[in-house]
């Protein structure tokens, strides 16, 4: 076990555990955003350096400071270790600057994205960027792509965070979508047209950070904001079938996995009950998706915060709240 | 009891003098309030031929605008109806096909895009909320008065800005 201070916060984790990790489990604000790391896929992270984080003191056996910011998603944790994330002026700084690289080819076009409102990037420049744009040139252009029936790739909205390659290399069977070129001139592609047809390939949708690989059953059918998510599960013989329903009135409009508090999958589900399963006759229904509050989805949902569950008796598991501990 | 106030006023029934109860100098000075009202200035005036000066800030009557092109900028996001707080506009959004680039600005449009005049208290958050500059609140319109409900939902048909087909300047 490794017992370190994150944010003048102390917890002990096991040993080999992320900086990251053992921030979310502090969690609350001071946990570092992380667009490429992504949990259930094993080798993300290392690659936006959004996550750094400002090490102070190396571990208790050489209390050296780290002398550059460290990407926290890949830095193991060692015992003693002092962090600094949202105390540090230069994290701060530094995670300003690399959401402007992120943003420097990534167009502005939420109003017709459907990521938007559920988008990481759109939180994290949100909360860390700057609202202006210093960059004159133009911005680099890509012309869309179908892969396969179900999912289209805007490659000028991607931000080469690899979480797709990596699901496509890990869930499914045969790999055929990677990364092409270097540098400026890398992006997302699939050798000559080669459609992803592997049951689990809808779930580089859901990893997707940005509106990069969007659900082509779902594009442009509404916003985000105006569906009601709901989760629900199905007998499903390919997948625990466990998901969550985007829904208006009595339509399905989209499927997806459900994702907890850092846009993480619980559980991959397969392209059936993701793209053919839009009728709520399929689906057996547990209750309202708990939604954060500051989210956009919540607004204009006037359900009842539910906080103190024992008053009302019988109430669905999905309406509990997860209340900070303090 | 004590008074709360000086302004009550005693009320006794008196016996009515003989002018009084003529009542034709009540008449004349009745009639002398009506006369002095036919030289004042009048209150009212002939709405619709004539409107009342409005502040510049005014806000009537949406308006759907074009780009400079003749395009319709409104790319259906919704930020205008999470923004409403009386959930007046609803609206369908759907994907430009090749060759309709001269209708409408984005790869994405309103299909259909409705303001229910009913709900709508003229706040002016959608205009504020829009990322298009596509829908304002016009100072010189108003939503007129009408006998159906269905005639206060304003569809895109009302709403858009008509095509300049002729040079004005």
């Amino acid at each position: 076990m490794a017992k370190i201070t994150f944010d003048g916060i102390e917890v002990e984790v096991e040993d080999g555990t992320t900086i990251l990790q053992a921030a979310r489990k502090i969690g609350g604000d001071v946990v570092p955003p992380a667009m490429c790391f992504y949990t259930p896929l094993k080798g993300s992270g290392g690659k936006c350096r959004v996550c750094l984080v400002k090490v102070t003191q190396g571990s208790a056996r050489d209390p050296r400071p780290m002398p550059k910011l460290v990407a926290s998603c890949i830095t193991p944790v060692q015992d003693g270790m002092v962090v600094e994330n949202t105390t540090n002026e230069d994290v701060l700084n530094a995670r300003k600057g690399i959401v402007e690289m992120l943003l420097i080819n990534h167009p502005l076009d939420c109003p017709i994205c459907d990521q938007a409102g559920e988008c990481d990037l759109q939180n994290l420049s949100y909360e860390h960027g700057v609202s202006a744009t210093r960059y004159e040139e133009p911005r680099r252009t890509f012309d869309k792509v179908d892969l396969g029936p179900y999912i289209q790739l805007h490659m000028t909205r991607c931000i080469l965070c690899y979480r797709c390659v990596y699901t496509a290399d890990q869930i499914t069977d045969k790999r055929v979508h990677g990364v092409l070129g270097r540098g400026d001139a890398a992006e997302i592609g699939t050798y000559i047209e080669n459609v992803i047809d592997n049951d689990f390939s809808g779930n580089v949708i859901d990893v997707c950070p940005v509106g990069a690989l969007t659900d082509k059953t779902w594009r442009f059918k509404n916003r985000v904001w105006f569906t009601k998510p709901l989760n629900a599960h199905r007998d499903c013989p390919t997948c625990s079938g466990k998901v969550t329903l985007w829904s208006r009135g009595d339509q399905v409009l989209r499927v997806t996995a459900r994702k907890d508090e850092y846009a993480e999958v619980e559980e991959f589900i397969c392209n059936t009950c993701r793209f053919d399963k839009k009728e709520v006759s399929d689906w057996t229904i547990e209750g309202p998706r708990n939604i954060d509050r500051g989210s956009v989805i919540s607004a204009n949902h006037y359900e009842l915060p539910v906080v103190n569950v024992p008053i009302v008796p019988n109430l669905p598991k999905s309406t509990v709240k997860k209340m900070p501990t303090e | 009891m004590e008074l709360l106030s000086n302004r009550s006023k005693n009320v006794a029934q008196k016996e009515m003098t003989l002018s009084e109860r003529m009542y034709l100098p009540a008449i004349a000075q009745g009639l002398g309030i009506t006369i002095k009202h036919f030289f004042k200035k009048k209150a009212t005036i002939n709405y619709p031929e004539e409107t009342r000066q409005r502040s510049d800030v005014w806000r009537g009557l949406h308006v759907l605008k074009r780009d400079e092109n003749g395009a319709e900028r409104c790319t259906a996001c919704g930020l205008c109806a999470v923004a409403c707080p009386a959930e007046a506009i609803t609206m369908t959004a759907g994907e430009r096909k090749k060759g309709e680039e001269h209708l409408y600005r984005e790869e994405k449009y309103a299909v259909t895009y409705e303001v229910n005049m009913l709900r709508c208290i003229f706040c002016g958050l959608c205009e504020e909320a829009c990322p298009k500059a596509a829908i304002f609140l016009q100072d010189d319109k108003l939503a007129p008065a009408r006998y159906e409900r269905e005639e206060f939902i304003y569809g895109k048909d009302r709403l858009v800005e008509p095509l300049k087909t002729t040079e004005t300047k």
